[in-house]
Parts: structure tokens; C-alpha cells; sequence
């Protein structure tokens, strides 16, 4: 058995309170910096890794290669401002990779 | 399209050993993919509520935290949570789907306590700080577990797509290619056989004039 960690990155008013949690917290200001932050998370043992939305934007390609590993698990999290729906926009991304179809948003509202 | 090919009799037998294989394949395949389908649909319907749910607990947290940073000063803001009570360790297994290893994250020392993870005193905190961090104690096994479904749910499209490109290149590619190529053998085996046979019949008819005259 061994422990993993938690790691937050995104910009720093969004992310302060996960410190409070005991969250190992990055907090970046542009994509270089959360790319050098996501390459220092990658070595350590952290299992979960939540990026706020408007820094992961910048470092996509980079979350593609963590996504077809094992861990970590990124979670992309909206910041202060509120969501920009990549979240959202992933999981659809999925359901289409998928199934071949958008059967889940489609039907929504009936 | 057929495979190029000698067409004898031993090439014609390990082509139908083939095609057998191929069909057997895609059957097994198409079985996985069914079955990972199911799971994923599963998964994938649960991705979303979670994630609508989070996101919104989120902003929540987002805005109790950013009511706290306007009454309180910077600098207290940060002090109050420097030193937080305890680190968050979590614990990871493989769990196997249908051969797509996914993770299985836990909490390594039982749930979060929501009611005592405030790290600071209250004296010089605001109570929108508290009530931030308490919906962000809340959200966060929401956080880890929505986490564990992103990651099973993009292994498992993934999958999808491997396991669906390759029933559909036996299905329409290879098991078809077989089959013509069987076909073209047997065939070519049949006309060889109806030469053989003519051949004999005319050789029998001139042995068979010689004798006579």
C-alpha cells in the first residue's frame, strides 16, 4: 500500500483554500509555469491533480499525454470567475470517441 | 480483393484455419466491445451528474472564499491557512474492466472530517473563510472520486475505439479477403481436377484408336 497525494494547480485567489485542506497546492500564472508545475507533480506520488480550467487551456497537449496514463488523474475544476465548460466539453469528447455518436447531451431537457 | 496466393491444397486448408480464427476473433471482440460499452455508458451518465454537482459546489466555495478575501486582510487570509492540520493522502488500486486497468482512488485515513478541518482559530477569521472551507471539505471526496470516473471514463473510450476499429477491420477486411481467397482456390482447384479429367478421357480415346486400328 502506498499514499498518494493531491496536488492543485491553477491561479492563486482560486486555488488558496485547498491549502486549508492539506492539498499540495501550485498556484501559476501563466502556462510556462503551470507546464514546470505539472512536470515537478508528474515525479512526485500524487494520484489526483485538479487544474483550474483557465490555466489548463494553456497546457493542453500536456494534459493529453497525463490522460492516457494510469495516474494521475487530472480533473480540470472552473476558477474563481466561474466554469468555461472544458470539463464538460471533455466528457463529450469521450461520449463521441465512443460511441461514435453524442448520446449524452443531445437528449437533454426531454 | 483477394490475398495472392499458390493455390494448393495445403494453402487452401490454412486459409479455412484462418477464417475460422478470424470469425472467432471477431466475435470475441465484438463481445468485448459490447461489454465495454455498457460499463462505459454507465460511467460516463455518472460522470456528468457528478460533475455538474462539483463544478457548482465549487463556485459556491469560490465565492464564500472570495467574500472571506475581501473582508479579511491578505495577510491574515494567508496565515489563517498556512499550516494546514493534516495532509490528504489517498490510496490507489488497479481495478481491471474488461482488461483496461482504471484506478480505484480512496481516502487513506477515512473520510474527511468536514466539522474540524479548519486549520486556524476563529479570532481573526471571518466566517465566510469557515463556511468556504467547509463546502470545500465537502466537495473534496466529490473531487477525488469524479477524478477516478475522468480517468475510467477516457481509458475506456479509448478502448472503445481500439476495440471498434479492429472488429471492424476483421468484419469488413480481413474475414471478406478470406473468403474470397477460398473461393478463388477452390475454384482453381475445381479446374484444375476438370482439366485432369478431360486429359484422361482424350489420352483413354487415343490409346483406345491405336488399338483399334
Amino acid at each position: 500500500m502506498s499514499m498518494y497525494k493531491v496536488a492543485v494547480v491553477g491561479d492563486k485567489n482560486s486555488i488558496l483554500g485547498f491549502k486549508a485542506l492539506g492539498v499540495t497546492t501550485y498556484p501559476v500564472t501563466d502556462g510556462d509555469e503551470a507546464a514546470r508545475a505539472l512536470n515537478t507533480i508528474v515525479r512526485e506520488k500524487v494520484a489526483v491533480v485538479c487544474i483550474t480550467e483557465a490555466v489548463a487551456q494553456q497546457i493542453m497537449p500536456q494534459i493529453g499525454e497525463l490522460n492516457k496514463k494510469l495516474l494521475p488523474a487530472v480533473v480540470l475544476i472552473p476558477n474563481n470567475q466561474g466554469t468555461l465548460g472544458l470539463g464538460m466539453k471533455q466528457i463529450k469528447k469521450n461520449a463521441e470517441k465512443a460511441i461514435g455518436a453524442d448520446i449524452l447531451f443531445g437528449k437533454e431537457g426531454s | 480483393m483477394e490475398i495472392r496466393v499458390n493455390p494448393t491444397r495445403m494453402e487452401f486448408n490454412r486459409l479455412k484455419g484462418r477464417l475460422k480464427m478470424a470469425q472467432r476473433g471477431h466475435k470475441l471482440l465484438k463481445d468485448k466491445r459490447d461489454e465495454l460499452m455498457r460499463v462505459f455508458l454507465e460511467l460516463v451518465r455518472e460522470n456528468k451528474n457528478l460533475r455538474t454537482r462539483v463544478e457548482a459546489e465549487l463556485s459556491r466555495s469560490f465565492a464564500n472564499f472570495l467574500l472571506a478575501s475581501a473582508v479579511m486582510s491578505g495577510e491574515t487570509l494567508e496565515e489563517a491557512i498556512m499550516y494546514p492540520k493534516a495532509a490528504v493522502t489517498l490510496n490507489m488500486e488497479k481495478k481491471n474492466v474488461m482488461s483496461v486497468n482504471v484506478p480505484k482512488i480512496t481516502f487513506l485515513q477515512g473520510e474527511e472530517q468536514s466539522s474540524d478541518a479548519y486549520p486556524y482559530g476563529f479570532a481573526n477569521t471571518s466566517g465566510e473563510l469557515d463556511s468556504s472551507i467547509a463546502t470545500l471539505a465537502e466537495v473534496l471526496p466529490s473531487l477525488v472520486r469524479l477524478a477516478e470516473l475522468e480517468k475510467a471514463v477516457y481509458l475506456l473510450a479509448d478502448e472503445i475505439d481500439k476495440t471498434r476499429r479492429r472488429v471492424n477491420a476483421l468484419e469488413h477486411v480481413l474475414v471478406p479477403q478470406l473468403k474470397d481467397t477460398i473461393k478463388y482456390i477452390s475454384m482453381k482447384l475445381d479446374e484444375n481436377e476438370r482439366g485432369a479429367l478431360v486429359r484422361l478421357m482424350k489420352i483413354k480415346d487415343i490409346v483406345r484408336g491405336e488399338d483399334s486400328a
